[in-house]
């Protein structure tokens, strides 16, 4: 799989630092399990967390603390060790990366897709209310142009299947597009097969006047 | 001042090939080894949740989950992805997810699951972890000010990025910015020394 498009440095940083909430992290983690190169950049982005811990001061830990810890460890139970799952996406013959598979089983052709515009379906993928971004996937038909619009707010898309055209490029599957929240654009799916793409999107202002509701089937693309 | 310069960095070359060395012993269950480990790292743990916000006694109860994480996975460390610290920050920064942020670190889990069965180390993790880590310490030191200061209370603070920008009264833009050139150095730093 040739990856062209990547998640930026700050967005990076945050998945390093932990900053990503649940819908954020789930799409960049999607991203992760399908691009070598980036989980490489992920890798480093780390490396400054654990040097920023190597240089933190010490704060004193309470008398009988490393105990406690042998103590957990021998009454535990032996039986929770993690067991790695090996494989970047869900099961054999998944076509849905790990992260993701979690949320909705192996399988793309298995979602329950609601039509919400001629040549647009939507899935949501329900997150934690303490996690305010929505997560969801689209699917747009072959050949089908959406309007040039912009976003509420910071918007991750990453292509599980098909291809769509900006004016940022191709994006097909694997590819994300991480934009922020003063980008627009117009994309248009290629021909020949439907765009499928998982969405992470800050929760937006309140759309405004009859246009702006007309192209809210369209945030997410 | 040359001299002493290099005795310290020889001192710290030192420490951390030790945890590495510690790490093996911990892998066949020594605990006095372990407990080396918990002595450097325990308290900067420590130190990492109290400023992340959690009150001394919660900050307590992370340190050991995050120990018995530590010496439950020990297997799973792998001195050619990074430094021991990097490792234990990695486990830190889940369980500060799990714990303070009330999400679920589990997408986090399954990357190092796939890393752990798929990536074959490329030339620049190849280089050492010991040298890794000095060329990420050395970055840090030439960071200027402003930037440091932004990637601290992202890391050790747990800040939100957006909660950064109105802390420090500036656009979100810019704290993006500063994040993005300190990785920037960052990663010209590990580059250079292929
Ligand atoms: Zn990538």
């Amino acid at each position: 799989m040739t990856i062209a498009h990547h998640l930026d440095d700050a967005t990076l940083m945050r998945y390093a630092s932990g900053d990503l909430d649940e819908a954020f992290l789930v799409v960049v983690a999607s991203h992760l399990a399908m691009c070598d190169h980036c989980r490489h950049a992920a890798r480093k982005a780390e490396e400054l967390g654990g040097e920023l811990l190597e240089e933190a001061e010490a704060a004193p830990v309470q008398a009988g603390s490393f105990e406690a810890v042998m103590n957990r460890l021998d009454t535990a139970e032996t039986g929770d060790a993690v067991q790695p799952s090996p494989r970047p996406f869900g099961s054999a013959g998944s076509d849905v990366p790990l992260p993701l598979a979690r949320r909705i089983g192996g399988r793309l052709d298995d979602i329950a897709w609601r039509t919400i515009a001629p040549g647009v379906k939507k899935h949501v993928i329900a997150t934690q209310p303490n996690s305010p971004s929505a997560l969801y996937m689209l699917w747009v038909a072959p050949g089908k142009a959406v309007p040039e619009h912009g976003h509420g707010g910071a918007e991750l898309t990453l292509i599980l299947s098909g291809a769509y055209r900006d004016a940022f490029g191709i994006f097909g599957p694997g590819d994300i597009a991480d934009l922020d929240e003063h980008v627009e654009h117009q994309p248009r799916v290629e021909d020949g097969a439907p765009c499928i793409c998982l969405v992470a999107a800050e929760t937006p202002i309140r759309f405004k006047g009859i246009v702006s509701r007309l192209l809210q089937p369209f945030v997410g693309i | 001042m040359a001299l002493s310069a290099t005795r310290v960095n020889t001192a710290e070359h030192d420490d951390r090939m030790d945890f590495i060395a510690l790490m093996a012993r911990v892998c066949e269950q020594d605990r006095s080894a372990f407990h080396q480990v918990f002595a450097h790292f325990g308290p900067r743990v420590k130190s990492l949740m109290l400023k992340s916000g959690a009150d001394p006694a919660l900050a307590e109860d992370i340190v050991q989950d995050v120990f018995v994480a530590v010496w439950r996975k020990a297997g799973q460390y792998a001195p050619e992805r990074g430094a021991v610290g990097t490792w234990i920050f990695t486990i830190a920064r889940n369980i500060r997810i799990d714990r303070l942020r009330r999400l679920s670190s589990q997408p986090y889990e399954d990357i190092e699951a796939i890393e752990l069965v798929d990536d074959q180390p490329d030339a620049e993790q190849e280089m050492e972890a010991v040298q890794r880590a000095e060329l990420v310490a050395g970055a840090l030191v030439e960071l200027p000010a402003d930037q440091r200061e932004v990637i601290e209370l992202a890391y050790l603070h747990d800040l939100p990025q957006s909660e950064i920008a109105s802390r420090l009264a500036l656009p979100l833009g810019t704290v993006k910015s500063r994040m993005r050139l300190a990785y920037a150095r960052l990663k010209q730093k590990l580059e250079e020394k292929i």
